[in-house]
């Protein structure tokens, strides 16, 4: 079948401009039960007609039953629609706050967008405050949009936070791999010693733990996990759980 | 940051972007990319516009620059060491680096650049000193897909046929760049597998 080609191809390094082709079948018949299995492309894939080519260096991801995907290495976001993300409140003009979430353009917050906001009892945020928000409007033609409430208007863990804690920025695989369902990487940091993150998918993770000292050590673990092996990884934390600092 | 090296030449390539973009600058349906070449001794003058010119329409037709339409890509290229075939190592360094940022692109390329000396014979990926004693000298940009020359930057005075052995050399050499990139990227990427 056609997607064992790309099938094949699972877990290895692929290159912009390496290409599949799809055998297209003349003639299709009406009586089959079985339709042809197309891909469904993520990021890092474009698609054209029977032809599928990659856009973005990476390793290719597979998710049951057709959804292939680049995994890439990348520090720049770029915002897309639905995702979390933590931004930087730049300016307030009128009803809007302007956000910073470390893409192209600065986004756009209305201030009724938190859970309880109406135009008499305004939401309390002030220029440079960490928010945690979504995208409701991201493509590449229009200002993002963010929202602090979810679908039924409730704030969800979204909204404005900050105060004693350290903001970093990482790499968007090392925040993907922290966010995954089955995380070695939070496993392992549940076992150093209790503290608070918030992880923005736009690479920006906030830290807080019970000292300072603890809060410093975690940040340090965390920006060195991107260029660190799992058992390079596995090591450090051994080493600092005995109580070597 | 990626350093390009080419027998002693040697250049470091960093991208910047997609970013904010001055409204006089800004496309409204693609990418502006800007690429600035600094030499290693004194300021840019005319020949590096020449050739950011150069890298630059390459690098505009691998990019999908319609991904992120009225943002900027700043490409910026700092000669280390210029023993020859310097445009040619100022391409592979900036294929590399867009490539590890993570950008779009439609296909690879990379630079080769061909002397003709005295005597009619063709070096590929010369010295400074062989390009000194040539009678032309070209650098092409191919690309990975097919293999096909998407920019050609020739100085001297050649034949149709030398010019048609010089792409036949290039093309060749390029198998040996590309095999590179695929290298280097699985290295990048073992860490993580």
């Amino acid at each position: 079948c056609d997607i064992d080609i790309l099938k094949e191809k699972i877990g290895e390094v692929l290159l912009p401009g390496d290409e599949f082709v799809f055998e297209s079948e003349d003639t299709i018949f009406l009586t089959d039960n079985v339709k042809p299995e197309r891909p469904v492309c993520g990021p890092g894939l474009r698609q054209s007609g029977n032809r599928l080519v990659v856009s973005k260096s990476g390793v290719l991801r597979h998710k049951p039953p057709h959804t292939f995907w680049m995994d890439s290495q990348q520090w720049r976001y770029v915002p897309a629609k639905a995702e979390t993300v933590i931004g930087i409140v730049t300016s307030k003009s009128g009803d809007i706050f302007k956000v910073d979430v470390g893409g192209s353009e600065q986004a756009s917050l209305s201030y009724l967008a938190f859970e309880g906001a109406t135009k008499r009892n305004r939401p309390n945020v002030q220029v440079g405050d960490l928010v945690f928000a979504q995208f409701t409007v991201a493509n590449k033609d229009m200002e993002p949009e963010l929202v602090c409430i979810d679908g039924s208007g409730r704030a969800n863990g979204m909204g404005v936070f900050g105060g004693g804690g350290l903001l970093l920025k990482v790499s968007l695989g090392l925040v993907r791999r922290l966010l995954a369902p089955q995380s070695d990487i939070r496993s392992d940091l549940e076992q150093l010693f209790p503290c608070e993150l918030v992880v923005g998918m736009n690479g920006r993770i906030w830290v807080r733990a019970s000292t300072i000292q603890q809060t410093l050590i975690i940040s340090n673990l965390l920006q060195s996990c991107d260029t660190l092996t799992a058992p390079q990884r596995r090591e450090q934390f051994r080493k600092l759980q005995k109580g070597g600092l | 940051m990626i350093d390009g090296r080419d027998g002693d030449t040697s250049v470091m390539a960093g991208v910047y972007g997609p970013a904010e973009v001055k409204v006089s600058k800004e496309i409204y349906d693609r990418a502006t990319l800007e690429v600035l070449l600094q030499p290693k001794v004194g300021p840019a003058g005319v020949r590096e516009q020449s050739q950011e010119q150069c890298v630059r329409e390459t690098c505009e037709a691998a990019l999908l620059l319609s991904l992120h339409p009225r943002s900027s890509l700043t490409l910026i290229l700092q000669v280390l060491h210029d023993d020859g075939s310097l445009l040619s190592c100022c391409l592979n360094a900036a294929c590399m680096a867009l490539m590890d940022a993570g950008l779009s692109m439609s296909c690879l390329f990379c630079g080769v650049t061909c002397a003709i000396g005295a005597d009619g014979d063709i070096i590929a990926d010369p010295t400074a000193a062989q390009e000194k004693e040539s009678r032309a000298l070209m650098t092409f940009a191919i690309d990975s897909t097919e293999r096909r020359v998407m920019m050609s930057s020739t100085k001297g005075s050649f034949s149709v046929q030398e010019l048609q052995e010089c792409v036949a050399v290039s093309q060749k050499a390029s198998e040996k760049v590309f095999q590179f990139y695929r290298d280097s990227v699985r290295r990048r990427y073992s860490k993580n597998l």
